[in-house]
This record gives C-alpha cells, sequence and structure tokens, in this order.
C-alpha cells in the first residue's frame, strides 16, 4: 500500500476562486492510502515546494497527488521537488484542477465536486505508479549531412567550426547544389558562383569535413546520439586520390553528345567529365550509360591520356558504414515537370524556358557565355515575357497548391538584369500576386518597376503558342484594365513551382521522419521547433523543410548546425522513462506492435523459456529499445496479449483513472 | 479419400518425410470428431478418420506441433490454409517443420445441425447427389445438402488452398460467398432491435471460453481475460450483459486477423451466433479500408496495423447504414 | 427513453497529451466554460487508447466517452492517430451493430490552438448525452450505486 500525500493548491484565487480548496484537501485525506492532507497559497512556491519536501519526509510519503494547475505547466516542477526529497520523481501525479477546472466553471459546488473526483483519479493512478528511471546512452560525436548545396555545406562548416567531425553526402559528382547553377543573386546582385564557391573549398580543406560526393544513404539504423548510417559511394570509374582533376581526358573523350545536365541540357558534355570549372571535388567521373569503354570494351582513351593513371574501369560501387550522432537533412529542391502545363507550350518550343534555364543562359560560364540569345536560333530576344506561379499556388490539382516563395524575387532579377543589359528588351511579368517580404525585397521589385521600367501585369497567361514565323503567341488578360491581351513574344521564361527532391520520400522512411502530403519533411514544432523533425536526432536544413531563398536556408542551415552542436556536445542522453516494454511471459511474438512503431524500436528474438512441464521452449518475443520509444503507445493496442504496457501509462493505471472517475 | 490421405500419410511416415500425422479421430459418437496426433501406420489404420463430420480446424494445433521434435503431415482444408497462413505471419507455426497436404472439402455438417433438423441417435452419413443421406437408430433420413451442411459451409468462399506442399486431388477454385447477408439484415434493424437481438444471443453465453480455445487467431500465450493484472480478469459474469465487453474485446482482438474460419461458432454450446461479430469487423474493414481477407498471404500488412492518410473519420458510423 | 432535466451525464475525455490536452488547457486559459461533467484523462497519444478503456467507462457507468488527438497529419509521433482513427472507426462501428447508442461515442481531433473548439466540443458532446439520457446498455450492475 503506497503512502500518499495530497496538496492542493490555491493559485492564488486563480483555483480557490471557484474551488473550495480546504474542503477538496479535507474529501481527499479519506482517500485510501492518502496519509497526509493540505492545501496553501502557491504550491510551486519555494515555501510550497518545502511543505512537499517536508511531508515526503516526516510521513515516509511513497506517493504525491497535486492538485494544482496543468502538469503541462509545473509537472516537471514537482518531480524535481520529490526527487530532492528523496522520492523517485514519476511517483508524483497532477490533478489539473486550475486550467480543466477552476478556470471553466462558475460556482463553488461544481468545482469542488469536479476537483474532488479529478484527485480522486490522481490518487487512483498513483496508487499503481511504480518508481522509474531515466536511461541514458551515449552519443557518437559525428553529424551527417544529407546534401550538399548552400543548406548542407553551411550546416556542415558550422558543425565542423564547432569542432565536431563532419560528413557530407551528395548524391551528385560536386558539392554545390542549385546554387552553383545560379548566375547572380537577389536583392544584391552579387554572383552566385563568387559566394559559394569559398565556402566549397572551405568544406574541402575543413579538417573536420570529410565529402562523399557521388554517394547516396541506402540504410538507416539506430536512434538518436546512435545512428548506423550505410553510405554507397557510386563507381566514378575514376581513382579520387590519383585524379588532378587537369581536365585532360574531359576533352579528348570522343562521346561528345551526352546532355550537360549541369546546363539543364542547353549544350553537351563528354562521357567523362566534370561539372563545372569550380567543382568540389575537382575530379572526373565517367557516365557509365554513356561511356563506350564501360558499355562495350571499346575505346580507352581517357585512360591513355590521363598520366596520372586514375581511369579504372574495373571501380565497383562501395558501401561505407559509419556511425553517428545526428543526422541533417538537406536534401533540398527541384523546379516541377512541366508535363501538366502544356498550354505553355514548354515541350513545342525550344524559346519557351524554365526560370533555372534562363540563370544558364545569362551566366558567364552557361552555354552561351552569358549571352541572352534565343535557343532556337541565337538571335537576341526584344520581347520577354516572364510567367509567374506556373504550378504554384494551384488548386487544380495539376501543380502544387503552396506559394514556392522565391519566384517572385528572382522573376523581378531577371527582368531587371535584362533590361539592364539590353534596354531595347520589352519585358513582361505577369503574376498574380507579387509577394517581397524580406528585407530590402520589396525596395528591389520596385527598383524593376520604376527604374527599369519592366511591365507587371497582374493575370495570368493563358497560352503560348508557337508561330510560323519562330515568334511566340502570348495570350492573356490583365485582370487590371479587364482586357485580353495578345503579346508577340521571342521567349517566355516559366516560373516552375519548385518541390523537394524525389530522393527525399525514401529517405524519410529511412529515417522515420515524417514528411507533408508535398513532400516536405515536418518540422517538430511549426513556429517554435523549426529545424528539428519529430523524429529525435534529425534536424532539417533548407528548402527540404519548404520552400527558401538562399539568406533563410543559410540562416536555417545554421540554426539546424546549432541544434545538431547542443546534442553532440552532450556525452550521454537522458531518456524519456515511461517507455514501452514488453512482458516476455506473455508476448506472442506476433510482430503486431513492431508494425504499429514509429521508431522501429521494437526488435524480436528467439528466447528460452522453462514451461510448467520442466520442458525448455524456444520462443520469439519482442523487446523495446528503450533508448529508441518515445513512449506513444500504438504498440499496447496493437498488442492482443496485453504483453505490451506503457510505463507511467499503463493499462492498470488507466482503468484505475476511469475507475474512479466513473465511481 | 479417407484411404487416399490414410496412404499418403503412411508413404510420408515410411519414407521420413514427417515422423507424425495431425489428423481427425472419431469421438464416443461418430459426429464427436477430435484431432488427433498419429505417430504409426497402425495407428492411423485404428483411428485416422475423415468424412463429413471432420470440420474442425487443425491450424491452431500446428503452433504446439511444429514446436515439437521432427516434422508433423497436418490435412488442411480450403479454408483451414487461411488460418495456417496467418499464424505463419504472425511466426507462430514453424513452416519448416510441417508438411502440409491439401485436402479437398465439399462442405461439412455436424452434430448440431443434424439433431436441429430432429434427427436422433445418429450413426453416420454418406453423400448422394445433392443430398446427405443420414443413417440413425430410427432409420435412414435423407436430407438436401442445403439444409445438412454447417452455416459457414453454405456460404463457403471456395475450394482453393492458400497453402499446401502437397495436394490431394484438383486444385479448386473460389467463390462467391453471401455470408454478409446476416450481417446486413442486422445494419438494417433500428438500433433497439439490434439490442434486443444481441442481449437475447449474449446473455446465453456461460463463459465456458470454447469460442476463445477454439480460435485460431485467439492463441495468445496469456489471454487478457486469464490476466489478473490487466484489470479485466473476469470469469463469472454478475449481469447478463457483461459478456458483451468479453465478446467485444474478442471481436476486436482478432479484428483484421480473423479469417472467417467460423469455428467459434461452431463450437459454441450455446449456439451463439459469434461469427456474426466477426463478420461484421471483416465487413466494416472491406468496406472503409479495401477488400482484405486475412490469411491470403503471408505479408500484408493486417488493417489495424496499417493506415492510409485519407482513412474515413470515426463520424462515418454516424452517417452510413441502419436505421436512426 | 426517459429524458430526465436533473440529468448529469457522466463523462471521461481520453486527450492526448499534445494536442488535445493542451487544447483543453487552452480552453481553461480563455476561460471557456463547459460542463463539469466532462472529466479528462490524458494519454500520450490517442493511440495508446485501448477499446477496453472505453468498454471498461461504459461498464463502470459512464454515460459518453469521447477521445481527443491531434489532426490527422499532425502527430506528436506522427502516425499514433491514424492506428486510432481505424480502431476507434470499426469500434464504434461495432457498438453501434450491438445496439450501443452511437451517441455515447465519439472521436474529435482538437490541435493545441483551438482551446474554443476543444469547450464547444464538449459542450456538444454532453448536449447530445444528456439527450440521451442515463447509459443502461453496457455498464456493470455491481459497480452502479
Amino acid at each position: 500500500m503506497q503512502r500518499i500525500g495530497v496538496f492542493v493548491c490555491w493559485c492564488g484565487s486563480n483555483i480557490a476562486g471557484t474551488v473550495d480548496v480546504k474542503a477538496v484537501a479535507e474529501a481527499l485525506g479519506h482517500e485510501p492510502g492518502v496519509v497526509f492532507s493540505t492545501n496553501y497559497q502557491y504550491m510551486c512556491s519555494e515555501a510550497g515546494q518545502n511543505i512537499i519536501k517536508d511531508a515526503i519526509r516526516d510521513y515516509q510519503l511513497t506517493g504525491v497527488v497535486i492538485c494544482s494547475c496543468s502538469p503541462r505547466m509545473h509537472e516537471a516542477t514537482f518531480r524535481k521537488t520529490a526527487a530532492a526529497a528523496g522520492l523517485n520523481p514519476y511517483m508524483v501525479e497532477i490533478a489539473n484542477i486550475r486550467e480543466q477546472c477552476s478556470w471553466i466553471h462558475k460556482d463553488m459546488p461544481t468545482g469542488t465536486e469536479k476537483a474532488i473526483i479529478l484527485g480522486r483519479a490522481a490518487i487512483a493512478k498513483v496508487h499503481l505508479n511504480a518508481p522509474l528511471v531515466a536511461g541514458t546512452s551515449p552519443v557518437a560525436k559525428r553529424a551527417l549531412v544529407i546534401g550538399g548545396g548552400i543548406a548542407g555545406i553551411q550546416t556542415a562548416l558550422d558543425i565542423a567550426d564547432a569542432g565536431f567531425d563532419v560528413d557530407i553526402v551528395e548524391k551528385q559528382p560536386t558539392i554545390g547544389g542549385k546554387m552553383t547553377q545560379l548566375d547572380k543573386t537577389f536583392p544584391t546582385l552579387d554572383c552566385a558562383a563568387c559566394i559559394l564557391t569559398p565556402k566549397m573549398v572551405d568544406c574541402a580543406q575543413h579538417e573536420k569535413i570529410n565529402i562523399y560526393a557521388y554517394s547516396e544513404v541506402t540504410e538507416v539504423k539506430g536512434f538518436v546520439g546512435n545512428f548506423t548510417v550505410t553510405i554507397k559511394k557510386k563507381a566514378r570509374y575514376v581513382d579520387t586520390t590519383k585524379c588532378t582533376g587537369c581536365g585532360l581526358c574531359t576533352e579528348k573523350c570522343p562521346m561528345k553528345k551526352v546532355p550537360n545536365e549541369f546546363n539543364l541540357g542547353m549544350d553537351n558534355r563528354r562521357a567523362i567529365y566534370i561539372p563545372f570549372a569550380q567543382a568540389v571535388p575537382k575530379v572526373a567521373t565517367i557516365d557509365p550509360d554513356y561511356c563506350n569503354m564501360l558499355k562495350n570494351g571499346k575505346c580507352g582513351v581517357c585512360a591513355k591520356v590521363c598520366t596520372a593513371g586514375a581511369i579504372d574501369y574495373k571501380q565497383q560501387d562501395e558501401l561505407i558504414e559509419e556511425k553517428y550522432g545526428a543526422i541533417v537533412v538537406a536534401t533540398g529542391y527541384n523546379p516541377i515537370k512541366l508535363d501538366n502545363f502544356d498550354e505553355f507550350g514548354y515541350s513545342q518550343s525550344k524559346d519557351v524556358i524554365t526560370s533555372l534555364e534562363f540563370e544558364r543562359l545569362t551566366n558567364a560560364a552557361g552555354p552561351t557565355s552569358g549571352q541572352l540569345l534565343r535557343p532556337s536560333d541565337g538571335e537576341h530576344p526584344h520581347t520577354i515575357v516572364f510567367v509567374q506561379c506556373v504550378g504554384s499556388r494551384d488548386t487544380s490539382g495539376c501543380g502544387k497548391p503552396y506559394c514556392s516563395k522565391i519566384c517572385c524575387m528572382y522573376t523581378a532579377k531577371h527582368a531587371m538584369l535584362t533590361r539592364e543589359k539590353y534596354p531595347d528588351t520589352d519585358v513582361y511579368v505577369f503574376y498574380i500576386d507579387v509577394r517581397t517580404p524580406g528585407k530590402n525585397f520589396d525596395e528591389f521589385y520596385r527598383r524593376a518597376v520604376e527604374e527599369y521600367g519592366v511591365h507587371y501585369v497582374k493575370g495570368m497567361v493563358g497560352k503560348v503558342a508557337p508561330q510560323a514565323d519562330g515568334k511566340l503567341m502570348v495570350q492573356a488578360s490583365d485582370l487590371i484594365s479587364n482586357e485580353q491581351l495578345h503579346i508577340q513574344a521571342d521567349l517566355v521564361v516559366l516560373a516552375a513551382a519548385i518541390e523537394p527532391d524525389k530522393s527525399a520520400r525514401p529517405l524519410a522512411t529511412m529515417l522515420t521522419a515524417s514528411m507533408d502530403t508535398n513532400d516536405f519533411f515536418t518540422e517538430a514544432h511549426p513556429k517554435l521547433r523549426p529545424v528539428e523533425s519529430p523524429t529525435a536526432g534529425i534536424f532539417l536544413s533548407g528548402a527540404c523543410q519548404g520552400p527558401k531563398d538562399i539568406p533563410e536556408t543559410v540562416s536555417q542551415a545554421g540554426a539546424a548546425a546549432a541544434k545538431v552542436i547542443g546534442l553532440l556536445a552532450k556525452d550521454q542522453l537522458t531518456c524519456n522513462p515511461c517507455v514501452a516494454h514488453s512482458d516476455e511471459l506473455m508476448c506472442n511474438g506476433c510482430s503486431s506492435c513492431e508494425k504499429v512503431c514509429p521508431y522501429g524500436a521494437i526488435t524480436y528474438a528467439d528466447k528460452e523459456f522453462r514451461m510448467p512441464d520442466r520442458t525448455v521452449a524456444i520462443r520469439r518475443v519482442a523487446m523495446v529499445n528503450e533508448a529508441v520509444c518515445q513512449g506513444c503507445g500504438a504498440c499496447t493496442v496493437a498488442c492482443p496479449s496485453g504483453a505490451m504496457d506503457l510505463k507511467g501509462f499503463s493499462n492498470s493505471q488507466i482503468m484505475a483513472e476511469v475507475d474512479a472517475i466513473c465511481k | 479419400m479417407q484411404e487416399m490421405m490414410t496412404a499418403k500419410a503412411k508413404e510420408l511416415l515410411q519414407n521420413g518425410t514427417v515422423n507424425r500425422v495431425l489428423g481427425w479421430q472419431a469421438g464416443e459418437f461418430v459426429y464427436d470428431i477430435t484431432p488427433a496426433v498419429f505417430e504409426t501406420a497402425e495407428e492411423l489404420d485404428a483411428g485416422f478418420v475423415y468424412n463429413d463430420f471432420c470440420g474442425n480446424n487443425l491450424s491452431k494445433y500446428l503452433i504446439k506441433e511444429s514446436r515439437k521434435e521432427g516434422k508433423v503431415l497436418a490435412f488442411l482444408k480450403p479454408c483451414d490454409t487461411y488460418s495456417f497462413n496467418q499464424l505463419l505471419k504472425e511466426h507462430r507455426i514453424l513452416r519448416e517443420n510441417v508438411y502440409v497436404v491439401g485436402i479437398p472439402c465439399d462442405g461439412k455438417t455436424d452434430g448440431e445441425t443434424l439433431k436441429a433438423k430432429g434427427l436422433e441417435g445418429i450413426l453416420g452419413c454418406v453423400r448422394e447427389g445433392d443430398t446427405l443421406k443420414v443413417d440413425t437408430l430410427y432409420g435412414e433420413k435423407i436430407l438436401p445438402l442445403g439444409e445438412a451442411l454447417t452455416e459457414r459451409c453454405k456460404v463457403c468462399r471456395g475450394k482453393k488452398h492458400m497453402v499446401y506442399d502437397e495436394l490431394l486431388g484438383e486444385e479448386g477454385e473460389l467463390q462467391g460467398s453471401a455470408r454478409f447477408d446476416m450481417v446486413e439484415k442486422l445494419e438494417a434493424m433500428t438500433p433497439d432491435e439490434r439490442f434486443a437481438f444481441w442481449r437475447g444471443e449474449l446473455s446465453r453465453c456461460i463463459r465456458c471460453n470454447a469460442c476463445r480455445n477454439v480460435c485460431p487467431a485467439c492463441s495468445c500465450e496469456k489471454c487478457v481475460f486469464d490476466n489478473d493484472a490487466s484489470g479485466i480478469a473476469n470469469k463469472a459474469a454478475a449481469d447478463s450483459f457483461e459478456e458483451n465487453m468479453f465478446h467485444i474485446i474478442r471481436a476486436f482482438h482478432v479484428a483484421g486477423r480473423c479469417t472467417d474460419c467460423g469455428e467459434c461458432s461452431r463450437v459454441c454450446p450455446q449456439n451463439i451466433p459469434l461469427h456474426l461479430l466477426n463478420r461484421k469487423f471483416i465487413k466494416d474493414i472491406n468496406e472503409l479500408y479495401g477488400d482484405f481477407q486475412a490469411g491470403e498471404d503471408t505479408e500484408s500488412r493486417a488493417p489495424l496495423t496499417n493506415y492510409q492518410m485519407d482513412d474515413v473519420e470515426p463520424g462515418i458510423v454516424y452517417k452510413r447504414g441502419g436505421k436512426g | 427513453m426517459q429524458v430526465n432535466t436533473e440529468f448529469k451525464p457522466k463523462i471521461v475525455a481520453f486527450c492526448c497529451n499534445w494536442c488535445s490536452y493542451a487544447g483543453a488547457d487552452l480552453a481553461g486559459t480563455n476561460r471557456l466554460n463547459y460542463p463539469a461533467d466532462v472529466k479528462i484523462i490524458r494519454v500520450p497519444c490517442s493511440c495508446r487508447v485501448n477499446p477496453m478503456f472505453i468498454l471498461r467507462a461504459f461498464q463502470r457507468g459512464a454515460d459518453g466517452v469521447i477521445i481527443c488527438g491531434c489532426h490527422p497529419g499532425d502527430c506528436h509521433y506522427t502516425t499514433g492517430n491514424y492506428y486510432a482513427r481505424r480502431r476507434m472507426t470499426l469500434l464504434f462501428s461495432m457498438l453501434d451493430y450491438l445496439g450501443i447508442e452511437k451517441e455515447r461515442t465519439r472521436v474529435e481531433w482538437v490541435s493545441a490552438a483551438e482551446g474554443a473548439k476543444f469547450a464547444q466540443t464538449m459542450n456538444e458532446f454532453v448536449a447530445a448525452v444528456t439527450a440521451m439520457g442515463e447509459n443502461k446498455r453496457l455498464e456493470d450492475l455491481r459497480c452502479k450505486k
């Protein structure tokens, strides 16, 4: 039998105003097992806590019930109080008689009666409480960053600067991500490469950072502080330790007609290639889909010209296993495919391009060496139409329901740069709304309109039709003047919506990190924990969590790094002791619990049992990894035998509360 | 068929494929069939039977049998193979220790069904076309099969085995079944009528636990209703409605796992149509979450350990089916 | 069924710790009134609610049971309420099938920000159960005074 103390708080008049606290303390004092019952003005005050501590010692209390505000407010406080007096902190239960009683009831008899019942339920529960001890688990002091774009780079640099080892896994042959393809960046118009490539070099040279480029995560096991990750290093057919990045092979390779993905297929590269001059790591990669040597054993030119002897046609994929304490997801975004938007003629005319293609056309390292030329005939375009929200804010089901956030600003940038460099060009921008919330963003947009004379038209483009003379007929509506427009354009630029990278969904499954319906990773709390995933030890950086521009991405990347550093700085993690526990004697080993566990916390083992008839039987039984279990209780209901129970919220505890309330 | 099965069993015993045989033997009365394990040809000759009364689903016995030394031969009817698969899925049967011989079944009868037709002193029966000729102490009685078969056989879902190592006879086919007719009838009643129906049925329950003990899905090492720590252990009922709790929880625990083998109703000494509870869950699952047949395979996720983000809300219960 | 105007129903509300219990706290913070007949039991997640708890409540004399959890997709444990939704849908359908008045059971998704929805839900549920009168169909007579 427990020796229970009951402490009823007045909370000034917050509780005492509508609950007769003395009557509650008196009534609960007569409950079985209650050996001490009192009331006090502010239980959470130092004096109030001393009353609790003294009573625990004087009456040898084994359980404490506090009738006060919500446990969400002061449960932790009172648990510490109990612990300070030598009582296991999990022997404390709170009856919420403020938020769920005194504050919602107007008259004293009603409030008092309900408070007594809530107190009884808490007492009934405490009778079945057992002391719980929070376990600890060690922290592997290494972080994994998945994705090597600006988000991953910034996170990795910040973690490494704090003194922890970081690995970056990037599926492309080089880190840098989307930002490497951009020309200038809003709202300051500094060149993307000028600000990004130094960071890429910093990563390569940082002694704490290890880059697995051209690699993918294939398996994730474990839990916060203790992940085991398998990384597949795809075969480059080039020994990266020997390759000097001289680039001779990429000039001599006879296979010249390989679409160059870095320039979005607008020019060609060779079968052996370095994506761009500032690639990190700067080593060549053979594209096995196009290399004649790999496909049919005929060629070998690159091996002949390589003075370093780096070419290795026999190279295999390599699997690496590494332990990490924290994982940062920085898988980024892609523009959507435009198959569903054929009214804009993207598939029908080379002169209908996406905004990212426009970036390459204006970039000095791009296919036209920075000259804005029409892809179809290489002429200067004189009329350019930019179409906003292509697939963004789309409720028809063809596109994405959300705002892609970056398009308004980069389109203003494109329009402005075009007008600056080619003042004889007419530039139209069709928009639903222009959204410019950001430091110096609206000023930037207004400059595009007021200083550079870009024609902003509120309205959507209905159709882009290629014509015989090579021009594009753009049909659009101007919603403000309420008229139909027909524009003969030379170039149409579509601001395609952005979506999470396709690799994110399988990765989320591996990480047991949740995603929203658009495949963006969900955060632990949308406002208060924006860079953490609900799964402990998984952090979010950049556009994988939602559309973001570069300044936002960099600040979120730094925030994710700060959270990782906070985790890796600890030697041990304290686990939540209210976790599931399986009674081996009752477990059927049926796997129902494992199927509903969102954390993969349940494993099975064959164990020997001595049977009543003295034989030994081997049975499959469930085991809970207490460091991984978060205590949701899904398994406890999936378990038909009742072998699986939840500490702190056990079947018998909850039923005792039910009984007390229904009495 | 019995001769073929005995011969097959002897062959497999002799060539060492198995060291014992799980089958049926006659009890005190001819219709009183019990499952039995045979270890020698002599035992088979002396006791093994397979006839129109052999309705027992042998799958559940394999939980224990498959954990013993050596391999056991199990004769499984088409509907038994669903239970077998389900138990495999739940890691309850060690597959490598069982040799499954699929046997054909064209419906079974049982003592209760025949007695309900007014027959007494039953000595045996044989099929004659669409009828069952029953030999009794008081002479021969001929019943149309439609009346002689058990309820579950009247709504048989097909003659196809889901799993076997070897098949005796032809591979059968799945067929349509009107098994939800009675559930639909109940759903169409008013709540008061339904309440009256179930009180009439469940108040007869004597908590003998036969339904639980025979059910292949109810194979827990320790049942919650026998576990004092569960808080719901009880044996004697205090009022005529307490059985509701037992039967609802039992049906819920097997929901998504019940193969609708019908053993619960077959063994109920009070003739409570317990399968109507299980079939309600099966029908709801099929309608709300897509057709699902427990035991059809060993891989699929059971409906209650699965979800779709756009599953219906519980409020659907208020909107559909039945009167007010 | 006889409707007694004096009748005060016994209502058990299971609330998940992260959303609905916080929503109930917010209702309190905003002084939003709902009947004292509602008594809340805190559970970590709606998926912790075992059908046994609900039947036990009815058995011991509850007149209505309501389960509140995070909105689907917002579960703190990512998937808990999806499982709870299936379990409760099937359980409620079964209770209805047995002739237990379906108005006595309910599931509502209430977020931590929806204090007003919590109070409104409870007001509606209490009104519905009060209109039903005392639960006689699923209770253990031994325990009812």
